[in-house]
């Protein structure tokens, strides 16, 4: 019994950034005092009537495009009806058996549709519980109620926590790039629910789920589901069943507690909603959305592995555009240095010397035009400064911006030459000064050349090429 | 005074518009007729006219009754239910509005069946509505309230709304003519939702012309909503003097079902004046018609199970508070709030939208819908009108089927399909019969549909028609014209 295999679904709802609500004109709210984003219509008033929102239903076919998913020629709204107060209408307007976007896919996991809703209002209950079980009384805040939201359902293609939250990240940068929404996990403009499970490895049907809610970061989405996978693991060990449950992910505890149980499960009698009409995306529509989507994260990483980069630069690339579009400048200008050198560069020796100099504005804001830094690095590449004067040069850009070259003139750090015989004589002094080092590299132990190397590197205040260091002793000591 | 009364509003509007008489006279002699009102057909009417002022338009200065089914901005807006009781909306009706726009001006909010569900007016929360033509009797519903102020001399005009007959039978059972015009017509903005998917505003006036008046102005595509598509066109004052090359169909189930044996001599007379006027009869077939009640009383309280679930007590409206949770509130609220017409829709339609049973009941009842329409668009392949009489019965005594709910369902049998199909119907008064048991003689309506958005072709005959019976000339018991209803 000791393989048991994760599985692992996610469902995430994303707050889209649109001006006004999914079904009314009243605009988004931002922590603004409570019922002030209201109007008839999103507060349920006898005889009102939603309409769909133009710009909410183009930012999801954005989104279905961006997960690769079917984008149905005709979807159409639901009523799922229930009863809280944080339902003034007690129905959401929600899709159902014919969503917007159908199957798709992000990365290795497979989207199994994504459909448009409104979110609903915010509750907040008074007592010692946090929750409406035993509180004294509850308040409705009314300004989030309409929201427009966009539910992504994931299939069942995680195995382990950590791939989850990785996965999720994916997720979240791709929507964010999209500019659809603000994907703040905190603020809840992006809210991972995860359907958790656990079966005999290798076997093909899935065991009994319990849904995770409420884990508003990344970490404790990992935590959670971590938590929960332990907690399987033992029941079934112990023989028991898993019951199908809704869990509630408590952040300061770290505990996943009930929220209701099947036997509570709502019958929420979804009907056709009759005041709307169906989506049905018109070619322009689709045109427009098309040609809003950016390069995705997945696509560029893909792209930038191709042209030489490790998965980790193209990684820290593709989840900031703004870099990577500074990065293929520099990569552009510098067009005889490889790839792969220049992305080492924007993301190592420029993110470092930005942070060392407690700059906050990334390399596109800089003082390091893309130019200046395809300049100072071919002059590395070319050898005509070393790599350790190259960084000199770097943080003298990052604070005053400018040429490197006429950095390079004025601080005198042109490479020395092998030519003049000048770098000949600091190393053979330098041997000298180090007659301890001297006699273990004769004896093979290369260890040592550092002591030697260092001198040489101070004397020449790093103008000196390593490589060519390395090799003068080597000469002088052969 | 009372000749003020006596002018349709087409004629009314004329005068005004000719100076000859004045806006805010005609206002004051209809706010003091609506004050009179002993038919309990008011559930508020203006008592002050304030400052009067109107928009310049084609109903400058027309008193209009409306529904209280139509919120109204500032005025109390009921649906005629207790739930709602004090509710005073902060938002007015887009029909309303219209109407305001074409210089109209709401004259009083009337009564109504709760939330629309009823067929007699029984099932209002503020006591029924009496028929003008004879006391014991009911208007028929759910606008009762607003055929009754027309037919009683309290209006000259009203709007009401039609789910399935709900503008049309009580038009038939006081002797004016009701429209219920194509779905989508009309805005449905603000207007208090029975079954979404049927409803449908349109007028209730003395004659085809006014009819045709009120629905020029109410009529229009609304962006606030999205099933509204107005009527390409507009419409114009009919004016057709016969009906020649037209031809009416009668629908062969017809035979079938049982209606009163004064009603059929009425609709078959009728049948004779359209002859007469060089229209021609044929027979039609609406295979499924007669399941029409069934899938109606399906899929009208499945929607209306959703639609009446806002009023919960949380935000406006009645709320019974109790000393219980949360739950508890919501029970006691609506279980109080409530009367049991409405009960028991809600119980029929969230049953037949529960898991397991939707196919069955939901999804059938859909099934039928679309066979209705394909029925009827067979049948306009053939024929220009489909015709019956609006109701099998003339006005029935006050409680005569409250105890038997199928009974009263049945009042619906020849509007209903209609409703279904979302195809325009009127109903005109074509006579009068004796009820089954005896009596005096009562208005009977004789109902037209024509094809989606066929409205200004439905109303042309419904004119010429008119004009051949020449019901309010020919019949004695007008009241509003011979103070059967009017105020003393």
């Amino acid at each position: 019994m000791s393989d048991l295999e994760a599985v692992i679904g996610l469902e995430i709802h994303v707050q889209l950034a649109t001006k006004t609500k999914m079904f009314c004109g009243c605009e988004l709210s931002f922590g603004e005092e409570p019922n002030t984003h209201t109007c008839p219509v999103c507060l349920a008033h006898p005889g009102v009537l939603p309409v769909a929102n133009e710009q909410a239903i183009l930012y999801a076919l954005q989104i279905g495009m961006a997960l690769e998913c079917e984008i149905a020629p005709r979807s159409i709204f639901h009523r799922k009806n229930y009863f809280y107060p944080d339902s003034p209408k007690a129905y959401q307007i929600s899709q159902y058996d014919i969503p917007i976007c159908g199957p798709g896919r992000l990365g290795d996991v497979r989207i199994h549709r994504a459909h448009l809703e409104e979110d609903a209002a915010k509750t907040i209950h008074l007592g010692e519980s946090g929750r409406i079980h035993g509180s004294a009384h509850s308040l409705v805040d009314f300004n989030r109620g309409g929201t427009p939201l966009v539910e992504i359902v994931t299939e069942p293609d995680l195995r382990d926590a950590a791939e989850a939250a990785q996965w999720a990240r994916l997720l979240r940068e791709t929507v964010r790039q999209l500019g659809v929404s603000d994907v703040n996990m905190e603020e809840g403009s992006l809210r991972v629910d995860a359907n958790v499970s656990v079966r005999p490895a290798g076997s093909e049907e899935l065991g009994t789920k319990t849904e995770l809610k409420n884990m508003n970061s990344f970490r404790f989405l990992q935590r959670g589901i971590e938590a929960e996978l332990q907690r399987q693991r033992e029941v079934v060990e112990a023989g028991g069943k898993v019951v199908q449950e809704t869990l509630h992910f408590d952040p300061r505890s770290g505990d996943l507690t009930p929220l209701r149980s099947k036997e509570e499960a709502h019958d929420y009698r979804y009907f056709p909603e009759p005041d709307l009409v169906p989506i049905v995306p018109t070619e322009e529509m689709l045109r427009e959305a098309r040609e809003a989507l950016p390069e995705l994260p997945a696509a560029r990483i893909a792209r930038y592995e191709g042209e030489g980069l490790s998965a980790d630069v193209a990684t820290v690339l593709a989840t900031d555009p703004e870099t990577a579009g500074y990065f293929e400048q520099v990569a552009a200008a510098a067009s005889a240095v490889e790839a792969r050198v220049v992305g080492n560069w924007v993301t190592g020796e420029l993110a470092a010397a930005l942070r060392a100099a407690d700059s906050e504005t990334g390399a596109a804001g800089s003082k390091v035009t893309p130019e200046a830094l395809a300049s100072l690095v071919g002059l590395v590449a070319e050898k005509k400064i070393s790599h350790g004067s190259g960084k000199t040069v770097l943080a003298a850009l990052v604070e005053e911006g400018g040429d490197p070259a006429a950095i390079v003139e004025r601080e005198g750090l042109a490479q020395m030459s092998s030519d003049d015989g000048e770098l000949e004589s600091i190393v053979a002094a330098a041997i000298a000064a180090n007659p301890d080092a001297a006699a273990k590299i004769r004896e093979g132990n290369n260890k040592a050349i550092g002591a030697i190397v260092g001198q040489v590197m101070r004397e020449t205040k790093g103008r000196a090429d390593g490589g060519e260091v390395n090799r003068l002793i080597q000469q002088q000591l052969g | 005074m009372s000749g003020l009364l006596e002018l349709t509003v087409a004629a009314a509007a004329a005068k005004i518009a000719a100076g000859e008489i004045s806006r805010e006279e005609y206002f004051a002699a209809w706010m003091a007729a609506a004050a009179g009102d002993e038919l309990n057909a008011y559930l508020f009417s203006v008592e002050n006219a304030g400052d009067y002022q109107v928009a310049e338009g084609p109903l400058s200065g027309i008193p209009v009754a409306v529904k209280d089914i139509f919120a109204t901005e500032g005025s109390p807006t009921t649906a005629g239910s207790k739930i709602l009781e004090g509710y005073i909306p902060p938002y007015t009706a887009h029909a309303v509005r219209q109407l305001d726009a074409a210089g109209a001006r709401v004259l009083g909010k009337t009564n109504m069946d709760e939330f629309a569900m009823g067929s007699s007016n029984e099932n209002s929360a503020y006591g029924p509505v009496l028929n003008p033509w004879d006391r014991g009797r009911v208007p028929g519903g759910s606008s009762g309230g607003s055929a009754a102020v027309v037919a009683g001399g309290l209006a000259p005009c009203a709007i009401g709304t039609d789910t399935g007959g709900s503008i049309r039978q009580p038009a038939s059972l006081c002797g004016i003519v009701g429209l219920k015009p194509t779905y989508g017509s009309i805005s449905r903005f603000g207007m208090i939702a029975f079954a979404s998917s049927l409803d449908q505003c349109g007028p209730l006036t003395r004659d085809v012309t006014d009819a045709a008046l009120l629905l020029a102005a109410l009529e229009g595509r609304d962006p606030c909503d999205s099933t509204s598509v107005g009527i390409e066109g507009g419409i114009l004052a009919p004016g057709a003097e016969d009906l020649k090359g037209l031809r009416f169909g009668v629908p062969a189930e017809l035979a079938s079902d049982a209606i009163d044996a004064g009603v059929r001599a009425v609709f078959e007379a009728t049948l004779k004046r359209i002859e007469e006027l060089g229209g021609e009869i044929a027979e039609v077939t609406l295979p499924s018609a007669e399941h029409g009640i069934s899938a109606y009383y399906v899929l009208a309280p499945a929607e209306a199970s959703s639609n009446l679930a806002r009023y919960d007590g949380v935000r406006y409206g009645m709320r019974a508070d109790g000393d219980g949770d949360l739950i508890e509130m919501y029970e006691t609220t609506r279980a109080e709030g409530f009367g049991p017409e409405v009960k028991r829709r809600i119980m029929l339609g969230t049953y037949a939208l529960s898991s397991g049973y939707y196919d069955a009941y939901y999804g059938q009842a859909q099934k039928v819908r679309t066979r209705i329409a394909q029925d009827f668009a067979a049948a306009f392949a053939g024929v220009d009108f489909v015709v019956t009489p609006t109701s099998p019965s003339v006005a029935f005594g006050l409680g005569e089927k409250t105890a038997d709910p199928l009974e009263m369902y049945l009042n619906d049998f020849f509007t209903v399909p209609m409703s279904l199909a979302g195809i325009p119907a009127i109903s005109i008064p074509a006579g009068l019969a004796q009820p089954e048991g005896g009596g005096p003689e009562l208005p009977v309506g004789f109902q037209i549909a024509a094809p989606a958005f066929a409205e200004q072709k439905l109303l042309e005959a419904a004119f010429a028609l008119e004009g051949s019976i020449g019901f309010a000339a020919s019949t004695p018991g007008i009241p509003y014209l011979n103070g059967g209803g009017e105020p003393a």
